[in-house]
């Protein structure tokens, strides 16, 4: 029988460097290989030797899209390790950055990377011009989130205000006064966002996945809580390395994961939504559901209109943030370094994102385990395609290829994160 | 029909964070404008439409740290009239350069259980070691607005506009108090190139240096300054050794430090 191929040698709209290789005999899919080809960077070697202090603004060139989450998770993680707990408008302000980049990186993702693939533009640059106002929208949007980080944070890319105990310098009230209006427009966008998005043409696509994400006990988690799944799984962030392995594949620089003794998993949007529904504010839930979106999202190729909601609930806590705001005293607690393991998991636009550290009395790092949320997604992201490409083997080859690209980029995949990933191959024999 | 051509540029990525690249996309304001005055050719990150070569305009993130990129970034140069590498990684090797003061097989082992199924170099190196670079914009990451000066340059036929001197120029002109001097907080920005806009300082924190060395900088005279202010060798070896460290004198004064830390 005759070999066929679908083939994607450079993954375009994600984050970094990937491929995609399907191989196909007859009206069988017999290989899978989602690959991660970003050059290694090898940063839990060099961060042996370094200072805590240091974790945040390094491990923050992990990745451009989502600093802030690898500052988060840092910091988290050292905190814990020297027993300190940042509270009070601290904690409010590092939820109030995170808002901003998940705002700017969803705002992104839905129109610059995702949007066009449903409506058949090779890009938003193409979309544009039948599509001005909504590329627009999404421009807007995507700025009021970089805004939000920049004030808080002093850039929107690797932002420098953050700190191990908090940050250098906290803003007034008076100083978030100008943004609060701007987000009341990206709020009104955001609500137009999902509205939008609800209505794309979705390819019908379903699978029991198992979920990972953070659940608090009355927030919609961004730097706290228990690791759950919808599987019965329930522990504490420390847990992590016991209940989840990481694999190395020849194929990919990023390390596989899966829940040990289980397999794959799902962790993102998709997966946040779903185990916390219930923790979304009242106007965020009221339009998921007028978006006719029920309290689980099965269908990634719907994560889109997920990631919108999950917007315009960043809009929407930002401004409830703000409104309670008060400047506290000191713009850090002060930290003293004790010997000992730290853990931090966060959750990223992309997902959560585990750090790990063994730091000596000094506070200097002996050991350094980073899990990034797509490296995660890879087992995932390939049982997608195993299930996705014997459904539309009639298509002709260019549009099957497309499609696969599509069902890759409903995980908003971030290479560049993962290697610490795309070509598409499809074989057909 | 027959417009005259828009000049096309090409976005290419080598080992880097996408943060610079990014910084194109975060033009939120120009973006569609610039559409109108250039053709986006090849910027596999925004569109799957690759235009063929050669490109007017090529901006280059990230540095040569394997053997096949090694080889691409030749083809690149080929494809391109202008070259500008974009950031730290590409000027200067980025932090990813840290593989340079030790043995890479160390590295390697540490984070990757089956080690023979990495191909990378022994040293992370800027692009200009590599190819013919015809501007180098610096910083972890870079100032869009210094990006969207360079790509007006280039449409314009003239020398980018961007300042060459210190941080310290800048966070005056700011009107910062010093942290340095008021605050004895030890600052890298009289060693440090411009562009930023000394945001640290702005935020009552030294800078750290993420946009590299400025030509001719005193680092030998800096780090006298930060040792009278209780930074120790290992400190200075550290402080000199991130985003930029490959970059000359930042590589030789951490060399420096580390020869006296024994």
């Amino acid at each position: 029988m005759k070999a066929k191929s679908i083939k994607v040698d450079y993954l375009a709209r994600v984050e970094g460097e990937g491929g995609l290789y399907v191989k196909v005999k007859g009206r069988q899919v017999v290989d899978v290989k989602l690959k991660i080809f970003e050059p290694p960077r090898f940063f839990e070697a060099f961060l042996r030797g370094r200072s805590f202090r240091e974790a945040p603004d390094i491990t923050a060139r992990i990745c451009g899209i989502c600093p802030i989450a690898y500052q988060m998770s840092a910091a988290h993680a050292m905190e814990n390790a020297f027993g300190v707990k940042v509270e009070g408008p601290l904690r409010a302000l590092r939820r109030l950055i995170y808002c901003g980049e998940w705002i700017e990186s969803h705002a992104l993702h839905v129109y610059m990377l995702h949007a066009p693939d449903f409506l058949g533009y090779e890009d938003a640059i193409q979309m544009a011009k039948d599509h001005g106002d909504v590329v627009q929208q999404g421009l807007s949007l995507k700025k009021t989130g970089n805004e939000l980080v920049t004030l808080v944070g002093g850039r929107e890319i690797h932002p420098i205000n953050v700190r191990v105990g908090g940050f250098y310098k906290v803003p007034s009230k008076g100083d978030l006064a100008p943004i609060a209006e701007k987000l009341k427009r990206a709020r009104d966008a955001a609500l137009e966002t999902v509205r939008w998005t609800s209505k794309l043409p979705f390819p019908e696509f379903e699978r029991d996945y198992m979920f990972v994400a953070l659940r608090h006990p009355d927030e919609y988690p961004f730097n706290e809580g228990r690791i759950v799944s919808n599987k019965g799984l329930d522990i504490a962030i420390q847990d992590y390395e016991r209940h989840f392995a990481e694999e190395h594949v020849q194929y990919s620089h990023a390390l596989h994961s899966i829940v040990r003794g289980e397999g794959p998993y799902f962790v993102g949007p998709m997966a946040r939504y779903s185990l916390n529904f219930d923790r979304l504010s009242p106007l965020a839930q009221e339009a998921a559901r007028e978006a006719g979106l029920g309290p689980v999202c099965r269908n990634p190729f719907q994560s889109i209109v997920v990631r919108s909601v999950e917007t315009l609930y960043a809009c929407d806590e930002a401004l409830r943030i703000i409104e309670e705001y008060a400047m506290p005293e000191a713009p850090a607690v002060e930290v003293q370094p004790r010997a000992g393991n730290g853990f931090g998991c966060t959750e990223a636009p992309r997902g959560a994102l585990y750090h790990r550290y063994r730091l000596d009395d000094h506070g200097i790092i002996l050991d350094a385990k980073i899990v990034p949320p797509t490296s995660q997604n890879q087992k995932t992201i390939e049982q997608d395609l195993w299930e996705f490409v014997p459904k539309h083997f009639d298509l002709p080859s260019d549009k099957l290829r497309w499609q696969c690209e599509q069902a890759i980029r409903n995980y908003d995949p971030c290479i560049s994160c993962s290697t610490h990933f795309l070509k598409l191959k499809i074989e057909r024999e | 029909m027959a417009k005259k051509q828009k000049p096309k540029l090409a976005v290419w990525k080598f080992a880097s964070c996408d943060g610079c690249q990014l910084s194109l996309l975060d033009c939120e304001d120009q973006l569609l404008p610039l559409v109108g005055q250039i053709e986006i050719a090849n910027f596999p990150e925004a569109s799957r439409a690759v235009v063929k070569g050669p490109y007017d305009l090529s901006l280059v993130e990230g540095s040569i740290s394997t053997p096949h990129d090694a080889e691409r970034i030749h083809q690149v140069r080929r494809a391109s009239k202008f070259l500008v590498a974009i950031g730290a990684c590409a000027t200067a090797g980025g932090i990813q350069a840290l593989r340079n003061f030790v043995d890479v097989k160390d590295f390697v082992s540490i984070v990757y259980a089956t080690p023979e199924y990495i191909d990378t170099l022994t040293k992370s190196t800027p692009i200009a070691e590599h190819v013919k670079v015809d501007f180098e914009l610096r910083g972890c990451p870079i100032n869009k607005e210094q990006l969207v000066e360079v790509i007006g340059a280039f449409l314009q036929g003239r020398k980018p506009n961007v300042r060459q001197h210190s941080v310290c120029i800048e966070c005056k002109r700011r009107g910062n108090i010093c942290v340095m001097v008021a605050h004895g907080t030890p600052c890298l920005g009289p060693a440090t190139h411009t562009g930023c806009g000394a945001i640290c300082p702005s935020y009552d924190r030294g800078c750290y240096g993420c946009y590299g060395p400025m030509e001719s900088a005193n680092a030998g005279g800096l780090s006298l300054v930060w040792e009278g202010l209780g930074a120790n060798q290992s400190d200075l070896v550290q402080i000199y050794r991130t985003f930029n460290a490959y970059a000359e004198p930042f590589y030789t004064e951490s060399r420096i430090h580390e020869s006296k830390e024994h």
